[in-house]
């Protein structure tokens, strides 16, 4: 099978002021038409980095990304993008906010179709009394639909999802991983998805890609997620594999947990290792790591409470 | 509890007692320290004419008093509307641009603190070639350059303070140079422009006497001089009263407004 998106020898330095950081460094992933992939690593690590690159909301340093056979320069709606935060502007409607992506995409289509457009996704993603309101008047679950019908409403070559639910209890969170796998099974788009939740990895992706820790992050494992689709949330955890394939993952993340501390190399500031990013993403907190005991180290623990 | 039904219209006692305790102070003043200020029963005899038949003409400078102000709320509008579609963009330039804020920061923060009394003079220098509209367009180019840097200031300062998530939007969904003005950035900075406007006119009617003082204009400050000149000193006060609750109401209107967009 040919790849859909290619990235290669993928870098981002950014200039300090005790010379350059490199967040992520010769970073390569391929991804095939249709697959959903994620990208799992600890706050800071770069995955975020490698996304809003591929988004083109962050310049790349070095190397390059091929989305269908043509090399990515800057931002542009055929990529949907769901961000951590809704991002949702709020002098519009639901309604509003969904439509103006539609009309950069399908300026060509009357403005009767594109009405219908907006108003199937937002139907689809359950707001079909609601798509009228502003944001204002919506819950952060609401608003967090409200994106992600904005980007399948321009049925983009790609989906890529900034630790969408993030923000999100997990009550709200597994609804909206629902609405998200049923949209996507839909639609079968190519999608690279960015979190820190285990469970939400396993039960969404084909693939788990594990980013090992900045600075100069790369891949550091892949694993195939080979539960059977569509997928229900009580069958896959109940799947034999599951618990095998989440231990592999916290294990993982605790052994690179533990990796920069003990190297006690000099690290970049932390202002220039989480560039232009909300402070509320770091839930799995760095300094946490630094004298907890493996087991009980705050972010593993955090982890398996989600369950 | 038997101040309960005086703490219900303490919003109308409370002032009222303000305003009289004001008056008082007043009276005393001209019974004590100043001979030469009327009184406030004096000023209201000298003055009820003018407020009783508040739109007569009788002379090109003896008018009523809503007469005048009316000339002075037009004059001020012509001039605060220059400032606005001046200001306006020159906000809008200076929040997007890094370099023209470093042009034109250094300049703006010069020329900002210039009373209007110094403007004014260089604005009927400005148009000696306009002959008899001198004085107009002189005016409304010291309310302009006086009444714009607030809404300057706000402008640019409400452009920076748009929030990147709504720039990255409209870069994700590679929207058009005037489809992200219209549609992202000026909306996103509607309220501090608004702040803006609301200063800015405040600004416009404080010039607007030293203007028509000044010029000589018709109009309250140009009415308040004259009759300094002419020694009818009750109408000066008169003419302080009218601007103070003009300018109040003027304030209150565009706060209503301003709230209108705060809260959209």
């Amino acid at each position: 099978m040919s790849n859909y998106v290619e990235l290669s020898k993928l870098t981002k330095v950014y200039p300090t002021p005790n010379g350059p950081a490199v967040i992520v460094k010769d970073f390569d992933l391929k991804i095939q038409k249709g697959e959903f992939v994620t990208l799992i690593g600890h706050s800071g690590c770069g995955k975020s980095t490698v996304l809003s690159m591929l988004a083109g909301l962050n310049d790349i340093t070095g190397g390059g990304i091929i989305l269908a056979g043509r090399e990515l320069s800057g931002a542009g709606p055929d990529r949907g993008v769901v961000f951590q935060s809704p991002s949702l502007l709020p002098w519009m409607t639901a309604f509003e906010n969904v439509m103006l992506g539609v009309e950069q995409v399908f300026f060509t289509a009357s403005s009767e179709e594109r009405r219908e457009i907006v108003e199937y996704y937002l139907t689809v993603v359950g707001l079909g009394d609601a798509m009228h309101k502003k944001p204002a008047e919506l819950s952060q679950g609401m608003k967090q639909r409200v994106g992600i019908a904005r980007a399948f409403a321009l049925k983009p070559k790609m989906l890529l999802l900034d630790e969408p639910f993030g923000m999100l209890d997990s009550l709200t969170r597994y609804e909206l991983q629902q609405v998200l796998i049923e949209l996507w099974r839909k639609n079968k788009i190519t999608a690279l998805m960015v979190t820190h939740d285990v469970d939400e990895a396993l039960f969404l992706s084909d693939r788990i890609v594990c980013m090992t820790d900045g600075p100069e992050a790369e891949v550091g494992d892949i694993l195939e997620v080979h539960f059977p689709r569509p997928r229900e949330r009580k069958a896959v955890m109940e799947h034999p594999d599951y618990y095998r394939l989440r231990e592999h993952l916290i294990e993982f993340l605790e052994i690179h947990a533990h990796r920069r501390p003990v190297a006690g190399a000099p690290s970049p500031p932390s202002a220039g290792d989480r560039p232009a990013k909300s402070p509320s993403k770091a839930v799995l907190n760095p300094a946490g790591y630094e004298s907890a005991p493996l087991a009980n180290s705050p972010e593993s623990r955090s982890l398996i409470a989600i369950k | 509890m038997n101040n309960n039904p005086l703490k219900k219209i303490d919003w109308l006692l409370l002032p009222l007692i303000g305003f009289a305790v004001g008056v008082g102070l007043w009276h005393l003043v001209s019974q004590t320290v100043s001979k030469d200020l009327p009184s406030p029963a004096k000023t209201w005899a000298e003055s009820r004419e003018y407020v009783m038949k508040p739109f007569e003409k009788r002379g090109e400078m003896d008018q009523g008093i809503l007469r005048f102000t009316w000339y002075s709320l037009i004059l001020v509008a012509k001039g605060y509307a220059i400032a606005l579609i001046i200001g306006t963009p020159v906000g809008f330039f200076l929040g997007l641009s890094k370099s023209f804020t470093k042009t034109f920061d250094p300049i703006i923060q010069i020329l900002r603190p210039v009373s209007p009394l110094a403007w004014l003079p260089l604005g009927l220098v400005l148009f000696l070639g306009a002959g008899k509209q001198a004085s107009e367009l002189g005016a409304l180019f010291t309310i302009a350059v006086c009444a714009m840097w607030p809404t300057v200031l706000n402008t640019a300062v409400g452009v920076r303070a748009i929030p990147q998530d709504y720039l990255n939007v409209a870069k994700v969904l590679k929207l058009s140079r005037t489809k992200t003005l219209f549609k992202v950035l000026i909306p996103a900075t509607l309220p501090y422009m608004f702040t803006g406007f609301r200063l800015s006119l405040g600004i416009a009617w404080l010039v607007i006497v030293a203007a028509e003082m000044l010029t000589g204009r018709p109009g309250v400050g140009g009415f308040l001089w004259q009759e300094y000149n002419a020694l009818n000193y009750s109408h000066i006060i008169l003419c302080i009263l009218t601007i103070g609750v003009v300018g109040f109401i003027l304030d209150r209107l565009m706060s209503v407004v301003e709230r209108r967009f705060k809260t959209a």
